[in-house]
């Protein structure tokens, strides 16, 4: 049981990894959107092996379904699908500078990451209603906040329609 | 496993960040974006490990002001198209001195 899950979250987490790579490094938009997808898919199994199963399938049905979606819409609309004129990436000096910046975050990252955690608190055996346990705090706790998001998401809409209209 | 989490997720922040910087392309900078956002998500997954349900409930709220910022870049990336016929960032230079 434990061999299985462990074997199977580290072949996830390599997966995430590896098509983040290589999605950095595609040249064309469409190939790089496709491999940003399989990351999330990957993500989206680390997350119900970490015990959220609800935000798991929310990712796949958000990000993977809606967002990248609407990214590739936009790469056919404007018709981007082919790598920019004169290669896609900053000229070599500034290249080494970003990985050089990048490496030096990942360390600082993995330092802060050192420090001891918490002992794991005990998890609710999986339950038939895992929405249950999410959705309590989310409509009681934070339900200004969850209010406010709708204001949002309204302003998102509107702002979106009023810049890409062609003639306001 | 929770640690690992985190290293992955400090992995995946990374490779965001120099996505950023490196790349021309404005779509795929947006996309870096969007993927040290779940970068930061899978943090907060892990952490629910330790801290409780909160970290969930946070993961929802930043999927949504993700979902808001894919939309509104992405009209503006459609109204710079418009003015430059491009998206190459090197030639949306006006506010440069």
């Amino acid at each position: 049981m434990t061999f299985f899950y462990q074997f199977f979250f580290y072949l996830f987490a390599l997966i995430a990894v590896a098509s983040a790579l290589a999605f950095v490094t595609r040249k064309s938009p469409v190939a790089a959107a496709l491999w940003l997808v399989n990351t999330m898919f990957s993500l989206a199994v680390l997350y119900i092996m970490l015990g959220a199963q609800f935000i798991g399938i929310i990712q796949i049905l958000v990000y993977a379904g809606a967002i990248m979606v609407v990214f590739l819409f936009v790469v056919m609309l404007l018709n981007l699908g082919h790598p920019l004129a004169g290669g896609d990436l900053r000229r070599s000096g500034v290249r080494a500078l970003g990985g050089l910046l990048g490496l030096g975050l990942l360390a600082e990252l993995l330092v802060l990451g050192r420090q001891k955690l918490p002992a794991l608190i005990p998890t609710p055996p999986i339950q038939a209603n895992v929405v249950n346990s999410i959705a309590a705090p989310l409509f009681n706790e934070y339900l200004l906040a969850f209010e406010v998001t709708s204001v949002l998401l309204l302003a998102a809409i509107v702002g979106a329609v009023v810049l890409a209209k062609r003639r306001v | 496993m929770v640690a690992e989490s985190l290293i992955i997720s400090a992995v995946l922040f990374a490779i965001g960040v120099v996505g950023v910087l490196i790349r021309r392309n404005a779509i795929i900078i947006f996309m870096c974006v969007e993927l040290m956002l779940n970068a930061v998500n899978l943090s907060f997954i892990a952490l629910s490990r330790l801290y409780g349900i909160t970290g969930q409930v946070f993961v929802l709220f930043v999927m949504t002001v993700a979902a808001a910022e894919a939309a509104v870049g992405l009209a503006i990336i459609i109204s710079i198209f418009r003015h430059h016929e491009s998206v190459d960032l090197q030639n949306i230079n006006i506010l440069k001195g």
